[in-house]
């Protein structure tokens, strides 16, 4: 669908890593150079028409993003640099407090690493507990399991809604349910759903959400935080100075703004804010649900064609999303992926940054592929036919 | 060097790798992280009195890494410390199309057009680079 939209496209790249990243429409692109070339000014600050100008769009694009996660107000919706920094301004400005030495956090091994290196920096820091709920044998996370790692020490439930390896979706709101049963935060890391799925934040009662926009067809360095109002406002800024503050004298006094300004010190990522806004436009207007059914269906035929090349083991056959995880037997990830981008196919190779993934797959590394709406039957008829030559890997590759 | 023929050694050294076995308490184990998060390779080194007595390596990584790192394990035992940052060293000077000495390297030699992929450079020098690393601490220890 609507690979017109994408410039890239034409140069007859068949791009399937929209996990890692997803290519930016025309639109996302000429937003960006319209703020450079018609209204170049910052936000939030001048008397004059073209800040002011700013201000509105940069405003807008958060009522946007509000509105596309349902979130209850636009005071809920932080701009950041991306999931990563999101999560990591949670875990400083506001779980190095809320938490306690020896409360626990629940993640699972197939998280993104984003979504435990800050949990066990605060294990080292502070002496919670990170646990694991445990993964059935297709590697999802059953709300059985979610119950029996709740002990009475539990505080927050933190994790992916699509894994980025496995690509399994998580029953996030079944799962809040549990949690706020039991006086538990639910954090999400909404990266690799956020494009390919409609969340609703209050209907899925979720806490704190984190993502990406470039992960949404959107620029690099922005990206969101999502916080029930409540809980946002007790989260301490990353960065204190201009822009968030709404008095300081000289013998110390400072007052600060309210959030979300408060949480978005310094001059904002303007061009990636206006960015996304219209990134989040783009996808509205081909709304998400549709997105959602075109991806399964493209990820079902995929399947069933890798399903006929005996040489190939799928690790995530049985889940619904858009990621497959694959080998060809008897060659290293990397080297497939090599394989495949002599032929202009551009395929993820690795443990894709979920480096406790050997635990769980008994393989460290897998080739991924990570579907988006603009890929087509065609270009998976094209890699089934690459893959099925692949007996001349060698000889293509050295 | 004919093509067919390095890439016969390549593929040699990466599908029945000499050195590929584990070792015991009189080696020094060296791990090297390739950053791309995917090569993963414990390197294994016996010194006696600076010099390098054996070799080995374990761990999962492409064609590429594994096949340098069989070649390269090869050519350093016996050499003392010099010798074996001398090879390393012209070994990268040839990866980044610097001038090298070309007697030294032999059958490393068929990575020469490496440089042509620049992805593959790093899966070419993460042994040479982590085995450097160590020998170089070695030296002025």
């Amino acid at each position: 669908m609507n690979r017109d939209d994408f410039e890239i496209l034409k140069k007859n790249i068949v791009y399937f890593d929209n996990g890692a990243t997803t290519l930016k429409p025309k639109c996302v692109k000429d937003a960006i150079i319209k703020y450079y070339s018609e209204y170049t000014a910052n936000a939030h600050r001048g008397d004059y028409n073209l800040s002011v100008k700013v201000d509105g769009l940069y405003e807008d694009s958060r009522r946007t993003i509000c509105n596309f996660i349902n979130a209850k107000e636009t005071s809920e919706i932080v701009f950041t640099s991306g999931t990563t920094n999101g999560m990591n301004i949670l875990t400083s400005g506001f779980f190095r407090e809320y938490l306690k030495k020896d409360d626990e956090v629940l993640i699972t091994l197939s998280e993104h690493a984003s979504n435990i290196v800050p949990w066990f920096i605060l294990q080292k820091e502070i002496g919670i507990k990170v646990k694991y709920i445990e993964l059935n044998d297709r590697h999802e996370v059953t709300l059985d399991n979610v119950k029996k790692a709740i002990t009475s020490k539990t505080k927050v439930i933190s994790l992916a809604y699509i894994t980025n390896v496995i690509g399994d979706e998580r029953p996030i709101k079944d799962i809040s349910r549990i949690a706020h049963k039991n006086g538990i935060l639910m954090v999400v890391d909404a990266a690799q759903a956020i494009a390919h799925k409609r969340i609703d934040v209050q209907d899925d009662d979720i806490d704190f959400m984190v993502f990406s926009g470039h992960k949404m067809y959107g620029p690099t360095g922005i990206g969101v935080l999502y916080g029930k109002f409540d809980l946002l406002d007790k989260v301490k800024p990353f960065n204190y100075g201009g822009g968030m503050n709404a008095i300081f004298t000289k013998d110390g006094y400072v007052e600060l703004r309210e959030i979300p300004t408060r949480l978005e010190g310094g001059t904002p990522n303007i061009e990636g804010v206006l960015g996304l806004g219209e990134a989040v436009n783009y996808l509205d207007n081909i709304g998400m649900d549709k997105i959602n059914t075109y991806e399964k269906n493209l990820r079902r035929y995929l399947i069933d064609e890798l399903d006929k090349l005996d040489f190939i083991t799928i690790y995530n056959k049985e889940i619904n999303t858009n990621i497959v995880a694959f080998n060809i037997d008897g060659v290293f990830a990397q080297d497939t992926a090599v394989y495949l981008d002599k032929y202009n196919i551009c395929v993820r190779a690795g443990n894709h940054c979920a480096k406790m993934i050997d635990n769980v797959f008994n393989i460290s590394n897998t080739v991924r592929i990570s579907l988006s709406f603009y890929n087509t039957k065609e270009e998976i008829d094209l890699l089934i036919n690459v893959l099925r030559n692949s007996k001349n890997i060698w000889e293509e590759i050295l | 060097m004919d093509k067919d023929l390095k890439r016969s050694i390549i593929l040699d050294n990466y599908q029945e790798p000499n050195m590929k076995h584990t070792s015991d308490d009189s080696y020094i184990k060296i791990n090297t992280r390739n950053v791309s998060c995917i090569d993963n390779l414990d390197i294994y080194l016996k010194l006696n009195n600076n010099v390098i007595e054996d070799v080995s390596f374990e761990g999962e990584a492409c064609v590429i890494s594994i096949s340098s790192t069989n070649i390269l394990a090869n050519l350093l035992i016996g050499k003392n410390i010099d010798e074996a940052l001398y090879l390393i060293d012209n070994y990268l000077k040839m990866i980044n199309e610097e001038e090298y000495d070309k007697d030294v390297l032999k059958e490393l030699s068929v990575f020469d057009d490496t440089s042509k992929q620049p992805s593959r450079i790093k899966c070419a020098t993460l042994s040479a680079n982590g085995i450097k690393d160590y020998l170089e601490k070695e030296n002025h220890s």
